[in-house]
């Protein structure tokens, strides 16, 4: 495979369950469970087989109803949690070759600061509320080695300024932010180091349509400018309508259906599915 | 009724403790060794962890000093000094070159440390990166990953705020190029002082029940930037009004009646050697 073909993120048979599992459970998985949780041992099985590749400039959509297991497949990635087994691939580390989940707590960390960034649904998680919008960045770059105040600023200000907060209120902290402008300052932040991969955990949940739709924009410009991959986790089919070139569909842990956003709109094949787009067209 | 306490006022076992612990720091330039602090006849925040690495460590023949912000007179040090002197009975001195262990809060005595001798350092906060991260347990593994971006961003938040990097005192440093520690809260101007030092300096927390050290002869490193340089506290053209003392860190006085303002040494034993002819 040359490496113009290869994805620039390759999820293998990624797992992921709270509890050890019974021999109920791990025997016949399938008929047992109710939904994707264990009603012997409790064990819930939260991402289950996840199997998908990202693309070089392509965004990747992943929609599924609340407890589908979404958000807990982008944590994975992001390393917020250890997953209970599978790999996933990176190309821009060590050529693709290595499984991200099993290298050292160190090197994850060189990763989630030079390769991805990540936008999550509550800005709390992203942001350090106490320090500066600019500062906040600042904490990126850091990371990545950077020693030099006067070029960080310089960054800083410009990816602030992209993202449209005044270049005034940079030294402002972000609670004292609108909920739009702290996603924006996510997104600023989860740009920094110029990653090939970003990754947006349900970005436009809890904001008003206005925002909702610059901050969309925001993101389909970004992408367009940078040519970066994008996962874009999202529970309203809307937003994965408006962003995604493909689409994943998960439910119970499990992804049920993928193809191109088109595809899964116009010919949805499972029944979840149809019913999700059902929804969406009213 | 006069209670007749051991040696050093701690039981052995517990002496043999701390000074295990001590001897883990040495051997891990600014790590922060965790240890059972002990209850102690001041109240934590007082230098009780100061306190429990000088009786660990003195001996018959030790000669003490404390210092207390710079000076050897005020009431911690006093009673840190009543203490010790009453469950040891060694020598006290407030001349910094008669002392073997100098046990000090927030200041590195003026006149140059030498071999043998041992500054013990009372520390309130001993994790240099607890603004950035409240989580012990995070801090713990950001340690052991020598992953510091959180206190060089908290300088740069120095920065972006004031223009400069404002820290008065504890400006953290980098401990043989391993481990970013908290000087105790010393101010910039004693930091260089830290840098291959040929005393032994330990750090002792009692409330955090840590305990961490500089061995002799030990890089110390200030963190800086590379356009934003460490600076120490510049007293330029000012002298203490007392021993005429130039290049020492100085208080500054105001005089409320005439609005002058008047310098003086914060290092008080320094300050009266001076004044007594006596070399520092």
């Amino acid at each position: 495979m040359s490496d113009f073909e290869q994805p620039v993120l390759s999820v293998s048979l990624l797992n992921k369950q709270y509890g050890n599992g019974c021999a109920s459970c791990r025997s016949s998985r399938r008929d047992r469970l109710i939904k994707n949780y264990c009603p012997v041992c409790g064990t819930v099985y939260a991402c289950r087989d996840i199997t998908f590749e990202v693309h070089a400039g392509e965004i990747l959509g992943v929609v599924g109803e609340s407890g589908s297991g979404k958000s807990t497949l982008m944590q994975c990635l992001y390393f917020d949690q250890d997953v209970s087994g599978g790999g996933a691939y990176i190309s821009a580390y060590k050529n693709g070759q290595a499984n991200i989940f099993a290298e050292s707590s160190q090197q994850k960390r060189y990763i989630r600061n030079h390769i991805m960034g990540k936008v999550y649904q509550n800005p709390v998680m992203g942001l350090k509320m106490d320090f500066t919008a600019i500062g906040n960045i600042a904490e990126k770059l850091i990371a990545a080695g950077n020693r030099n105040v006067g070029r960080m600023e310089a960054r800083g200000m410009g990816l602030l300024e992209h993202v449209n907060i005044p270049v005034y209120r940079a030294k402002e902290v972000p609670k004292n932010f609108s909920g739009g402008m702290r996603q924006r300052v996510q997104i600023a932040k989860a740009l920094s180091n110029n990653p090939p991969l970003l990754l947006l955990d349900e970005v436009t949940t809890g904001l008003d349509l206005p925002v909702q739709a610059s901050v969309l924009d925001l993101i389909k410009k970004i992408q367009r400018e940078r040519d970066i991959s994008v996962v874009v986790v999202s529970h309203d089919l809307g937003v994965i309508r408006m962003l995604a070139d493909r689409t994943v569909v998960m439910l119970d842990g499990r992804i049920i259906e993928q193809g191109l956003t088109d595809q899964i709109l116009e010919d949805p094949q499972h029944n979840y599915t149809q019913h999700l787009v059902q929804a969406l067209l009213g | 009724m006069k209670i007749n306490y051991n040696f050093a006022f701690f039981d052995e076992g517990s002496k043999r403790e701390i000074r295990r612990a001590t001897l883990k720091a040495i051997a891990i330039p600014g790590y922060q060794v965790p240890f059972a602090s002990r209850e102690m006849p001041i109240a934590r925040g007082w230098g009780t962890g100061g306190l429990q690495l000088t009786l660990s460590l003195i001996g018959k023949e030790d000669v003490l000093k404390v210092i207390d912000q710079g000076s050897d007179e005020s009431v911690n040090a006093v009673n840190i000094k009543k203490l010790v002197k009453a469950t040891t009975g060694i020598t006290i001195t407030g001349i910094t070159t008669e002392a073997t262990i100098i046990q000090s809060r927030h200041r590195i005595p003026e006149t140059p440390l030498k071999e043998g001798q041992i500054l013990v350092l009372q520390v309130p906060l001993p994790e240099p990166l607890r603004y950035y991260e409240p989580s012990e347990y995070e801090t713990k593994k950001l340690h052991a990953e020598k992953e510091y971006s959180g206190a060089w961003l908290m300088l740069f938040e120095q920065i972006m705020n004031y223009g400069h990097m404002s820290t008065g005192a504890d400006h953290p440093v980098m401990v043989h190029d391993r481990y970013v520690m908290a000087p105790s809260p010393i101010p910039r101007f004693d930091n260089p002082k830290m840098n291959c030092a040929k005393a032994l300096i330990l750090l002792g927390a009692g409330r955090e029940k840590k305990i961490y050290a500089v061995p002799p002869y030990t890089r110390v490193r200030s963190l800086d930037f590379e356009d934003f340089l460490f600076e120490a506290e510049s007293f330029q053209g000012k002298s203490c009004r007392q021993c005429g003392a130039t290049g020492v860190y100085l208080d500054e006085i105001l005089d409320d009646a005439t609005g002058k303002t008047f310098y003086q040494c914060n290092d008080t034993g320094f300050c009266m050697q001076r004044l007594n002819g006596k070399p520092c």
